[in-house]
C-alpha cells in the first residue's frame, strides 16, 4: 500500500467500518510511514474538535418564544 | 430521581403516552444542538429559528411514527437538515442569492476528481480539549467549517457532529450512500489541511512521501 492508497481507505479506517485485510496493509504501511501517521493523528483531532465542541447558547428570546409554542401545540395536539 | 438519568428512549416512550414533560425534557436537551445544526447550514439566525421551530413542531406531530425510540437525537437533526435543505433550496431559486448545490448529486463526487493530497503536515501544537478552550480558536475551528462548500459541511455535520449513520446520512441529504462517504471524506481533508495551518507545529512539519514507483502524476502524497 502506497500513501495514495491509504487516503482512499482513510475515512473507512477512521469510521471502524474497513475491510480486515485493507485494514491490515493500511497499518502495515502506517507503521512504516511518519506522515500518514501524522495525517491520521491530524484527523483524528480534526473530528474530535467538533465533536466535542459545545453547541451554541439559544438567543433567551427565542428559547421562550419556542416553549410556549410548543406547550400551545402540545394542548392542541392532544385534543385531536 | 433526577431527570439526567433517564435515558432518551425512556422519555420517547413517556411523551408518546401523552407525558408533555418528557417531551419538554427532550426539548431542553436537543434544542441548542437543533439550533447549532440549522444556524452552521443556512448562516441566519431568523432562518435557523424558523428551522427550529419547525423541527420541533414536526417531531411533536410524528413523535408516534418513530420506532427506534433511542434515535431520537439523529432522528431530530434528520428533520432539521431536510428542512435547512428546503430552506436554501427556496434561497437558490431567489434570483437575488446564488449558492451552490446541496443535494445535487455531482458527478465528481462519486466518479472522480482526484482527492486531495495532505499538504501541511505537522503535529498540533495543542490537543483538541485545550483549543476548545479558547474563544480565539473556537472562532476558528467554526470559519474553517464555514469555509468547507456547502455539500461538504452537511455531510461532516450529519456524520460526525451529529452521528447519524451513513444511511441515516444518506436519507436525510437525499444522496446515494457512496456519495456520502465521498464527500466526507473530502471534508475531513479540507478541514485537516485548514486547522493543520492553523494549529500544526512547524517545528515538527514533515514532508509529503514522494514514491519513486508511483505514478509520476500521483507522486506519493
Amino acid at each position: 500500500m502506497k500513501c495514495e492508497d491509504l487516503l482512499k481507505a482513510l475515512s473507512d479506517y477512521l469510521d471502524g467500518d474497513i475491510d480486515p485485510q485493507i485494514c491490515q496493509e493500511l497499518e502495515k504501511h502506517l507503521a512504516e510511514c511518519d506522515p500518514c501517521q501524522v495525517v491520521i493523528d491530524n484527523l483524528k483531532k480534526t473530528i474530535l474538535l467538533y465533536r466535542k465542541g459545545e453547541p451554541f447558547p439559544l438567543p433567551t428570546e427565542f428559547q421562550e418564544r419556542l416553549h410556549s409554542l410548543i406547550r400551545e401545540r402540545w394542548k392542541a395536539h392532544r385534543k385531536d | 430521581m433526577g431527570t439526567t438519568s433517564i435515558t432518551d428512549a425512556q422519555l420517547v416512550h413517556k411523551a408518546k403516552g401523552g407525558d408533555q414533560s418528557a417531551f419538554e425534557e427532550l426539548m431542553r436537551r436537543y434544542a441548542r444542538r437543533v439550533w447549532t445544526l440549522s444556524y452552521r447550514l443556512l448562516r441566519n439566525r431568523e432562518d435557523a429559528e424558523d428551522v427550529t421551530q419547525e423541527t420541533f413542531l414536526s417531531a411533536l406531530e410524528h413523535l408516534k411514527d418513530l420506532r427506534d425510540e433511542d434515535r431520537f437525537g439523529p432522528w431530530l437533526a434528520q428533520i432539521a437538515s431536510r428542512l435547512s435543505l428546503r430552506l436554501l433550496d427556496h434561497r437558490r431559486r431567489s434570483p437575488t442569492q446564488s449558492l451552490e448545490g446541496l443535494t445535487s448529486e455531482v458527478h465528481d463526487d462519486e466518479n472522480g476528481g482526484p482527492i486531495p493530497h495532505p499538504e501541511f503536515i505537522a503535529e498540533w501544537r495543542d490537543d483538541p480539549e485545550t483549543l476548545l478552550l479558547r474563544k480565539e480558536t473556537r472562532d476558528l475551528v467554526e470559519e474553517a467549517l464555514n469555509s468547507l462548500p456547502e455539500k461538504y459541511r452537511a455531510v461532516f455535520l450529519l456524520r460526525d457532529v451529529e452521528g447519524l449513520s451513513v444511511k441515516e446520512t444518506a436519507q436525510a441529504l437525499n444522496i446515494s450512500e457512496t456519495n456520502v462517504k465521498v464527500r466526507l471524506l473530502r471534508a475531513r481533508l479540507q478541514l485537516r489541511e485548514k486547522l493543520t495551518r492553523l494549529f500544526g507545529d512547524e517545528a515538527t512539519r514533515r514532508m509529503p512521501h514522494h514514491h519513486h514507483d508511483a505514478d509520476p502524476n500521483l507522486g506519493g502524497f
